[in-house]
């Protein structure tokens, strides 16, 4: 690329509005969360952290409403599991799409891509149905398998296997007699492995932050994910608004730790992903 | 046609061992229909917990379908009808109309800006990125809750600085388009960092000479911008107002959360700033478990999502010219 247009000062002031606004929420987030709970009544509004965010954890996880040691728990065990699953059958998908020949698979592909555009949200009435019948009702399972897979995951996948993936390796797997499963583990997932770090970044994150279906399908108040806890925490009839912050603060903190070690190849994906689509 | 390599048997002489024969079998078996085996996960779970629900949805729709009947009687258009004429599902609709509008239209423009100052030979690019993308990747109900209190009528944030500069403070909650101005923003918050990185990887794409041709023609800065940069990104501006319009018409967690206590799923008292997709949830879960009407209602929604993104294609195609012939879309 040849050389871009210069930043003078007026473009730095302007990225720096812009990243305060971005941050400010985050970080007066932490401040409220580490005030006492008269902080909300105050003219003006503090913007310094204060001493009290030990206390109001303490107060938070003894909170018999919220079971918030329970949602962070039912949420890292979900978004855990999601995230594994949908980077497997993912990259084994993909795999298939970019580099094996089969009968119908660009149609099939296309399918793919269609899923994408579809509002699965507005299944959720059917999949409520569905889960009453499996039994599994305010469990873990019924947040978990309806989202095992995702058709942007194979998508992504697939593009970014077309190119990464070496045909010729593959081929030379064949020739020393390697079935496809063995190509799939042995040659395959390594070179997929940036990309599926990115994907496996990507789904964590959207699943840990899922509202609606867990919303409609756990309506135990003792079994909720950490998003439904923070639900129960805002709607409480005596609202103290440093232990709801508190809690907003810890159901995001895992994913801004995810963001600040690995924000850099989660940019890369987004822009990526955005040149191909 | 399938891989080469499935010629061999025929080549190799003379007798086989059982053993060579039932590998050279299986390697065949394997090359081709693994394939199948490798998609079919997807297939399979996304059909079961994706397109049957979808479909379902119909169905159910045709019926009196609630939690307790034990049977559901076939009503035909029943739903439908009375989904037509209830005031309520209207109301919502024209708050999810005016909540996208609000904020999608800003976003974008506010994203192309972004781009565009992003896109300059820049310090610590990488920082400044992270930071315009951070609020994607906060909690959605955390973030609700945050604005929430921001947005407060008596000790909000956002009111004190109305007073500051001398504006009367604005009850964010009750009033009906203050709301959705409220409820725009927080989406607009979470949203426009993310959609100006996808504007600028492709305004990377655009090659550098086009630039330098048009200022050595006279061009300013601003004039390349709206003859060069946008009609070529029109594409994936394309792109991101059909993303933007399948998730802006579904908004349910940010109007939800934005409210607190018994009326919250109503968005309010007064239905302030119920979304359809709230409303589908009102009738479909607690407290009504109406499956039918709720199910009529994510059918008419779908519609709806599926008119407004084919009129904000036809518009965007119209305008601006330029790269209109060889889109994508």
């Amino acid at each position: 690329m040849s050389r871009l247009w210069s930043a003078n000062r007026l473009t730095y002031a302007a990225l720096a509005v812009t990243a305060l606004l971005s941050i400010f929420p985050i970080y007066w987030m932490f401040v409220v969360a580490s005030r006492s709970s008269d902080a909300m009544g105050q003219v003006p509004p503090p913007v310094t952290p204060g001493g009290n965010l030990g206390a109001n954890i303490a107060r938070l996880f003894d909170n018999t409403d919220a079971y918030f040691l329970t949602g962070l728990i039912n949420s890292a065990i979900v978004a855990g599991t999601v995230t594994v699953s949908v980077v497997f059958f993912s990259t084994l998908a993909g795999f298939a799409f970019a580099k094996l020949r089969f009968r119908g698979r660009n149609a099939l592909l296309l399918v793919i891509i269609a899923t994408m555009m579809v509002p699965t949200q507005l299944g959720v009435i059917p999949l409520y149905l569905l889960m009453t019948k499996l039994n599994w009702n305010d469990r873990l399972p019924a947040v978990i398998v309806p989202a095992l897979v995702t058709g942007f995951g194979v998508f992504m996948m697939r593009q970014y296997a077309g190119q990464a993936v070496s045909t010729e390796l593959i081929e030379a797997a064949r020739m020393d007699g390697c079935g496809t499963a063995r190509i799939y583990w042995n040659v395959v997932l390594p070179a997929l492995r940036p990309a599926a770090a990115v994907l496996g970044l990507l789904t964590f994150m959207t699943t840990w932050n899922d509202f609606l279906w867990p919303y409609a399908v756990l309506n135990d108040p003792e079994n909720p994910t950490v998003q439904l806890s923070l639900r129960a925490l805002s709607d409480g009839y005596y609202q103290d608004m440093s232990q709801v912050f508190t809690g907003t603060a810890i159901a995001t903190l895992p994913l801004l730790l995810v963001f600040i070690l690995f924000g850099r190849q989660i940019i890369g994906g987004i822009m990526e992903g955005a040149v191909k689509a | 046609m399938a891989v080469q390599l499935d010629a061999r048997p025929p080549v190799l002489p003379g007798p086989r061992t059982g053993r060579h024969a039932g590998r050279v079998r299986l390697s065949r078996f394997d090359t081709r229909y693994s394939p199948y085996l490798y998609i079919a996960p997807f297939f399979l779970l996304f059909g079961v917990f994706g397109v049957y629900p979808l479909a379902y949805t119909f169905w159910v729709s045709l019926h009196d379908w609630d939690l307790l009947g034990s049977d559901h009687p076939f009503v035909g258009a029943r739903n439908y009808t009375q989904l037509m004429a209830d005031p309520d599902f209207w109301h919502a609709v024209v708050n999810t109309l005016g909540i996208f509008v609000i904020s999608t239209v800003p976003q974008l423009l506010a994203a192309l800006w972004l781009a565009n100052l992003l896109n300059r030979q820049l310090r610590a690019r990488t920082t400044w990125r992270m930071a315009v993308l951070i609020p994607n990747v906060t909690s959605t109900a955390a973030v609700a809750i945050v604005f929430a209190v921001l947005f407060g009528r008596e000790f909000g944030m956002v009111n004190w600085l109305l007073d500051v500069v001398g504006i009367g403070g604005i009850d964010w909650k009750s009033n009906r388009v203050a709301s959705w101005v409220a409820i725009s923003a927080m989406v607009d918050w979470r949203w426009t960092g993310y959609n100006a990185l996808i504007f600028l990887a492709a305004m990377q794409a655009i090659p550098r000479d086009l630039y330098e041709s048009a200022s050595i023609d006279g061009a300013n800065r601003s004039r390349q911008f709206w003859s060069i940069t946008v009609p070529l990104l029109k594409p994936t501006i394309i792109f991101a107002v059909i993303i933007s319009t399948i998730g802006g018409l579904q908004l349910f967690t940010e109007p939800r959360l934005f409210h607190s206590g018994t009326n919250a799923i109503r968005g309010g008292p007064l239905r302030e700033s119920q979304t359809v997709t709230m409303y589908m949830f009102e009738n479909a879960f607690a407290p009504h478990y109406n499956f039918g009407y709720g199910s009529a209602v994510a059918w008419l929604l779908f519609a709806l999502i599926a008119v407004v993104a084919a009129i904000n294609v036809l518009i965007l195609r119209r305008l601006g010219g330029g790269a209109g012939k060889e889109d994508v879309l």
